[in-house]
C-alpha cells in the first residue's frame, strides 16, 4: 500500500528500492513527523490562538457568577484579586418562567428543525447523485445557487403565504398555518432554508460512494428506494452527523427566522436574551448566565457526536 | 386536515410535540421510499397497490390540505406518472416516478420558501412602498445616499476579511493541532465559539469593548489593558471605520470553529503515505504542507470559503446587537431588515437584489467547480 502510493507520485528521485527502505522505516517516520508538525513554534501559535479564543467565553462565564450589582461596575478579571462568586444569577435564570419556557421551546423547534431538512435533502442528493435526468447539472447549480438567498429576502413573503394561505381567484389552494400549532412555521422555514446547503454537502458525500456498489445491489433487484436505504444512509452516516451538528448549532443559534416565525408563546431562548438585552437595566445582569445555559445544549451535541467529524462531513469530497 | 394534525400537536406539552412530529414525518418519508420502491414491480398484488395509492393519496391531500385543486393536481400528477411508469421508458420502469419521488420533498420546499419570495423580492425591487412602478429609482436612491455607500463599502469589507481570516486560522489550528495529544480538548476550545448564538456573543464582546470614561472603573477588558499600562480609555466602536473591523473580529471569532473542525477532518483524509513519500524526498514541513495536504483539501476549503463568505454577507444580527448604536457600521442584510420594518419595502428589496449581485461571483465559482468534477466522474 505504502509503496504503491508512493510510486503513484510524480516526485522526483524515486527509485525501485525506495519502497523497501520506506516500509522498514515507517515507524521512525511516524514518529519523526509527528514530532516536527507539532513542533514548538506551531505549539506556540496553537496556544496562542486557543487562549484568544477562550478568553471572550471566559470573560462571559466569570461574568455570570458575580453578583448583580458588580458585573457592570468593574472588570470581571478583578476577580483574581478580590474573590467574589456567587450562583445566585444561574438560580435566578433558572426560576425566571420566560426564560426556562423558552429554552424548552429551543429544543422543541430545534430538534424536528435539524432532522426533517436532513432527510428531505437526503432524498434529493440521492437523486441528484444516483438517478440520471436531462438538466440535472443546471438543477443542481440552481439550488446550489438558492445558497445565497438572503433568507431577509424571502421572509416577508413566506410570512403572508402562511398566514394568508394561497388563493387563485376564489378558490383556496392553502389555507394557511393561521394558528396551526405553536412551532409550525419555525419547523417549515428552518427546514426550507436548510436544503440548498444541505443538498450541496450530502450530495458531495453520496456521489463518492464508489459506483459498483450501487450497481451491485442494483443487479440483485434492489429498486433505488432500497439502495437507499439498506445502502446510501449507513454509508452517510458520518456525513450526516456532522451536518446534523452544525444544522443544530445554527437552529439553535438562529435569531433571524425567531423573530418573524416564533413568536409569543413559542420564543426560543436567543429571542428571549435578545429582548433581555433591550430591556437593559433590569434584567441585563441575568444575560451571562442565560447565554452560558443556552450554550449548553449545543456544547454536549458537540461533545457527544464529535468522533463523526473525524471521518466526517467532506471526507468523501477530499477525493474531487 | 393538516392544519387540524398540527392544531392538535401544538395542544401537547412542548416536548411531547417533538416525538410526535418526527414520527410523523419518519412515517411519511418511510412510505414514499416503500411506494417508490415496490411501485415499478410487476404482479398483480403491485397493480392492486398502485390502483389504491392513485386513489388514496388524492383522498389523503383533500383530507389534509381541505383543498379539492390540490387533490385533483396531484391525482393528475400520480396518474400520470403511473401512466409513464408503465410505459415503460428507456432508463427502465418506474424511472420518472421515483425520480420526481426522491425530488419532490425538496423542490417543493424550495419553490415556496425560497424561490417564488426571490422573484416577488426581484419586482419589489422596481416598485416603491406604495406599489407604483419607478423602475431603478430604488437603486438610484441606494448608490445616492453616502449612509448607504458606507453600508456597502462595509459589506464587501466583511466578506473579504471574514472568510480569508477565519479559513487562514481555523487551518493553520488545525494543521498544528493534528495528532498532537490533547486534540479533542484544542478543538473544543476553538469550537466554542459556535455553540454561542450572536445574541451571546455580542453580550460576551460587550466585556471586551466597553468603554467607561477615563477615571471610572473600566469594564472592557481592552480598555483595562489600556489603562493599566496607563494609557486614556477609548470609546471602541465609535470610532469608524475601526469599529467595523472591531464587529468582524466577532465574526471571526466564531466561524474560525467551522473551518478548523471541517479541514481539520479533511486533514485527516489526506493518505498518510503521501506525506510521509514527501518526506522522504527531503522536503520541508512548509513544503509538505502546500503541495500535499493543500492539494488534499481543496475542495473542503472551496467549500468552507464559501459557506463562510454567505454567512458573512448574511451577517445581520452582530451588527444589530451591538453596532446599531455606533457610526458607520451597516452592512446590506442589516439596513434590509430595518428598511423592511420602517414599510419601505421598495428599498429594502432593491438592497436585497444588490445582497444577491454581489454573491453571483461565488455562485459561477462554485458553479464551475461542480460542473469540472461532474467531467470527471
Amino acid at each position: 500500500m505504502t509503496s504503491t502510493v508512493g510510486a503513484d507520485l510524480p516526485l522526483p528521485g524515486a527509485t525501485t528500492t525506495r519502497g523497501a527502505v520506506e516500509r522498514a522505516d515507517t515507524g521512525n517516520i511516524a514518529r519523526r513527523s509527528k514530532r516536527r508538525l507539532t513542533s514548538r513554534g506551531a505549539t506556540i501559535a496553537s496556544l496562542i490562538i486557543a487562549v484568544l479564543w477562550t478568553i471572550p467565553t471566559f470573560g462571559l462565564f466569570v461574568t455570570s457568577l458575580r453578583p448583580q450589582d458588580q458585573i457592570t461596575r468593574s472588570g470581571w478579571w478583578e476577580v483574581f484579586g478580590k474573590w467574589d462568586l456567587t450562583t445566585e444569577n444561574y438560580q435566578t435564570v433558572l426560576g425566571n418562567e420566560d426564560l426556562t419556557r423558552s429554552f424548552v421551546n429551543s429544543i422543541a423547534i430545534t430538534l424536528p428543525a435539524t432532522i426533517a431538512p436532513l432527510a428531505i435533502a437526503a432524498l434529493a442528493a440521492y437523486a441528484f447523485a444516483w438517478i440520471d435526468f436531462r438538466g440535472k447539472n443546471i438543477m443542481f447549480i440552481l439550488v446550489f445557487a438558492l445558497q445565497i438567498v438572503p433568507i431577509q429576502m424571502t421572509l416577508v413573503p413566506l410570512l403572508t403565504l402562511f398566514s394568508r394561505g394561497l388563493h387563485a381567484g376564489n378558490a383556496t389552494l392553502f389555507s394557511g398555518f393561521q394558528g396551526a400549532g405553536l412551532y409550525t412555521q419555525v419547523w417549515i422555514a428552518h427546514t426550507i432554508f436548510a436544503l440548498p446547503l444541505a443538498i450541496f454537502l450530502l450530495h458531495n458525500f453520496i456521489a463518492e460512494i464508489p459506483a459498483e456498489v450501487i450497481e451491485a445491489a442494483r443487479v440483485d433487484g434492489a429498486g433505488h428506494g432500497q439502495i437507499f436505504l439498506r445502502i446510501v444512509l449507513p454509508l452517510t452516516v458520518p456525513a450526516i452527523a456532522s451536518f446534523a451538528i452544525f444544522q443544530f448549532l445554527w437552529v439553535w443559534n438562529d435569531l433571524l427566522v425567531a423573530l418573524i416565525f416564533a413568536t409569543g408563546e413559542a420564543s426560543p431562548i436567543t429571542r428571549t436574551l435578545a429582548e433581555l438585552t433591550g430591556q437593559f437595566g433590569r434584567s441585563a445582569y441575568l444575560l451571562p448566565a442565560g447565554a452560558f445555559i443556552a450554550m449548553l445544549v449545543p456544547l454536549i451535541v458537540f461533545f457527544a457526536l464529535q468522533r463523526f467529524f473525524v471521518r466526517g462531513l467532506l471526507a468523501g469530497s477530499t477525493k474531487g | 386536515m393538516l392544519k387540524q394534525f398540527f392544531d392538535w400537536v401544538g395542544n401537547l406539552p412542548p416536548l411531547a410535540q417533538v416525538p410526535v412530529v418526527i414520527a410523523a414525518f419518519v412515517a411519511v418519508v418511510g412510505l414514499l421510499l416503500f411506494f417508490l420502491e415496490v411501485a415499478p414491480r410487476s404482479g398483480r398484488g403491485y397493480s392492486i397497490l398502485r390502483v389504491v395509492v392513485s386513489i388514496a393519496v388524492p383522498a389523503l391531500v383533500l383530507f389534509l390540505f381541505g383543498s379539492i385543486w390540490w387533490a385533483i393536481a396531484i391525482a393528475a400528477v400520480l396518474g400520470g406518472a403511473l401512466f409513464l411508469m408503465d410505459y415503460r421508458s428507456k432508463q427502465g420502469k418506474g424511472y420518472i416516478l421515483q425520480l420526481v419521488g426522491f425530488l419532490a420533498p425538496a423542490v417543493f420546499l424550495l419553490l415556496i420558501g425560497l424561490v417564488y419570495p426571490s422573484i416577488q423580492t426581484i419586482f419589489a425591487a422596481f416598485y416603491s412602498s406604495r406599489g407604483r412602478f419607478v423602475g431603478l429609482e430604488n437603486f438610484q436612491w441606494i448608490f445616492s445616499q453616502p449612509d448607504n455607500l458606507v453600508t456597502i463599502r462595509n459589506t464587501i469589507i466583511w466578506v473579504l476579511v471574514v472568510p480569508t481570516v477565519s479559513t487562514i486560522a481555523g487551518l493553520a489550528y488545525a494543521v498544528f493541532i493534528d495528532r498532537s495529544r490533547g486534540e479533542k480538548f484544542f478543538k473544543i476550545l476553538v469550537f466554542m465559539p459556535m455553540a454561542i448564538s450572536f445574541v451571546g456573543a455580542s453580550i460576551i464582546w460587550r466585556f471586551i469593548y466597553g468603554y467607561r470614561e477615563a477615571g471610572q472603573s473600566q469594564y472592557g477588558i481592552l480598555n483595562g489593558i489600556v489603562t493599566l499600562f496607563g494609557g486614556t480609555p477609548v470609546n471602541w466602536l465609535q470610532q469608524a471605520p475601526l469599529n467595523t473591523f472591531l464587529l468582524i473580529v466577532v465574526l471571526i471569532w466564531v466561524q474560525t470553529g467551522f473551518a478548523m473542525v471541517v479541514l481539520s477532518a479533511a486533514i485527516k483524509g489526506v493518505p498518510t503515505e503521501q506525506i510521509e513519500a514527501a518526506e522522504l524526498d527531503g522536503t520541508n514541513a512548509w513544503q509538505r504542507f502546500t503541495n500535499v495536504t493543500v492539494p488534499g483539501i481543496r475542495s473542503s476549503l472551496v467549500v468552507v470559503l464559501t459557506t463562510i463568505s454567505i454567512a458573512s454577507l448574511k451577517v445581520f444580527d452582530i451588527v444589530r446587537t451591538m453596532g446599531t448604536a455606533y457610526p458607520d457600521t451597516g452592512v446590506i442584510a442589516n439596513d434590509m431588515i430595518t428598511l423592511a420594518q420602517n414599510f419601505e419595502t421598495g428599498r429594502s428589496a432593491a438592497f436585497a437584489v444588490l445582497l444577491f449581485v454581489l454573491v453571483l461571483p461565488i455562485v459561477i465559482y462554485n458553479a464551475r467547480i461542480i460542473k469540472k468534477q461532474r467531467e470527471i466522474r
